[in-house]
Formats: structure tokens, C-alpha cells, sequence
């Protein structure tokens, strides 16, 4: 049903981006790339945040679904992060005449990128699932702040990248009418997506510690048959 | 490149990324499951 959802709202999507709204007064076509960059920052910032919910959860309850929702939100926020970073620089070169600068907002979100990066090195280099659980819970407790960092650096440091659009103190909201729903559409779309990819996620993750166990359990009974013989 | 060009291939890469990584998804979520009897895979 999520997949239905997913499919009908990415083709609803592709019609208000290219088709319905109109061009921006000040960033002409280029604009239509923000219904696919933001949405998708979004989705990256939720996966993110909730590896760093279920971090917390395992350090304290030390269950196997704690585990995996993190590890599965964290694969996903990996995924989209890559994706902002790509659909940025495309967007960059068309508006700033560069698709990169070690500028705050597009290093802190390497940055980012690189955590998740490292969270999946980390999992993948631990021996044994309660060390692979620790380990990438305490990475998973850094993702948060991170993404503090990268929401405000355009804030705290000059940076090339625009200021906030709709999260603004000042109220003074700078997208309103078609332009607003379609980038609202967009993120929902996504949100769908991603509890879609994170039931999918999850399921391989626990469908691979089964077969973990199962080859552990192989393994025992064939020392064991070698010993007694 | 025209302003269409970069908007074109941005949501390119962006659908790229996205399918390919459902697909992968799926085809894992297919192999393990063929390696896991069926009482086991219930997880909720």
C-alpha cells in the first residue's frame, strides 16, 4: 500500500514540478530543482533523527529491534544525504556558477555524510552483533548534533548558501501559493518513502541475523559431530 | 548547460540514486528470505 502511495505521489510530484508551478522571479527555471533537494534533505535529517532516537533506546533497553531500526534509518539517511549533496551541486552550478565551495552548509553536510559513511564501516568491521550494536550506537548519538550544526551554520557563519525559506523567527515567509504546496507535497511523498524503505530496511536486517544464526548454529553442530567422532 | 538541463539532470540523479537503492533493497530482502524459514521471518 506505502509502495502504491509512493509511486502515485512521486508521478503527482514529477507533473507539479515540471509542469504546474511556475518559474521563480528570481532563480527562473533552477527553482524546480528545490522540489526534489529540500524534500529529500528532509528525509535525511528524519532517518537521521531517528538512528539517533534508537541509539539512545539501545544503549538503554539493548534489544536487537533497537538495533536495526537505528542501523536501517542510518543506511536510508546515507542514501538521501548522498542524494542532497548530489542535487545540491547541480543546483549550485546553475545559480552559483559552481557546483562546490568549502562553504558551512556544504561542509558540515559532508560532514554528515561521512558520519553515516562510517556508521555503515563501522557495523560492517565489528566482529559480533553486540559490539556492532554499541559501536555504531555511539556514532548514531552524534548525528543530531551534526545536524544542528549544518541547519544553522547559514546562521552562524557567512555562507554562500541561501537562508532558511520557511523556518524563519521573522515569520517573513519567502515561498507561499503553488510553489509551497508542491515543495509540502514533495516532503510528504518522501516521508512516505521513507517508512516504506524503513520496514523493507529493517526486515533484511533481521532476516540477516537470522541467517547468522542459523550458519553459528551450523557451525557449533559440525565441531561438536568432529569432536565426538 | 540551460537552466531545463540542470533541473532535468538533478531530478535524474536524484531518481537514479533513489530507484537503484529500492531495488537493491528488495532483491537483498528476496535472498534472505529464501534462506530463512518461513516461522522465522515474522517480526512483528
Amino acid at each position: 500500500m506505502l509502495g502504491v502511495i509512493v509511486l502515485a505521489g512521486t508521478a503527482v510530484t514529477l507533473w507539479l514540478s515540471f509542469v504546474a508551478t511556475p518559474a521563480d522571479a528570481v532563480q527562473g527555471e533552477a527553482v524546480r530543482l528545490l522540489y526534489v533537494h529540500v524534500p529529500s534533505v528532509t528525509v535525511a535529517y528524519v532517518a537521521c533523527g531517528i538512528t539517533f532516537v534508537a541509539s539512545g533506546m539501545w544503549l538503554w533497553k539493548r534489544t536487537e529491534w533497537w538495533d536495526l531500526v537505528g542501523s536501517s534509518a542510518a543506511e536510508i539517511a546515507s542514501v538521501f544525504t548522498a542524494v542532497t549533496l548530489l542535487s545540491g551541486m547541480v543546483w549550485g552550478q546553475a545559480t552559483w556558477g559552481t557546483a562546490w565551495e568549502w562553504d558551512p552548509r556544504l561542509t558540515s553536510t559532508l560532514f554528515l555524510f561521512l558520519l553515516l559513511v562510517g556508521y555503515q564501516a563501522l557495523r560492517a568491521a565489528s566482529p559480533d552483533r553486540s559490539s556492532r550494536a554499541r559501536r555504531s550506537a555511539v556514532v548514531g548519538l552524534l548525528l543530531v548534533p551534526n545536524i544542528v550544526i549544518v541547519n544553522r551554520s547559514v546562521q552562524w557563519w557567512r555562507s554562500l548558501h541561501q537562508d532558511a525559506t520557511l523556518f524563519r523567527t521573522d515569520l517573513d515567509f519567502r515561498i507561499e501559493g503553488l510553489m509551497l504546496f508542491t515543495w509540502v507535497f514533495a516532503t510528504a511523498v518522501g516521508l512516505v518513502l521513507l517508512a516504506w524503505l524503513l520496514m523493507h530496511r529493517f526486515r533484511i536486517g533481521w532476516l540477516a541475523n537470522r541467517v547468522e544464526e542459523r550458519r553459528l548454529g551450523d557451525a557449533l553442530t559440525a565441531r561438536r559431530a568432529e569432536a565426538t567422532s | 548547460m540551460s537552466p531545463w538541463g540542470y533541473v532535468v539532470l538533478g531530478w535524474a540523479i536524484t531518481l537514479v540514486v533513489v530507484v537503484g537503492y529500492v531495488v537493491i533493497t528488495m532483491q537483498r530482502g528476496r535472498a534472505l528470505s529464501r534462506q530463512v524459514p518461513a516461522e522465522e521471518q515474522r517480526w512483528m
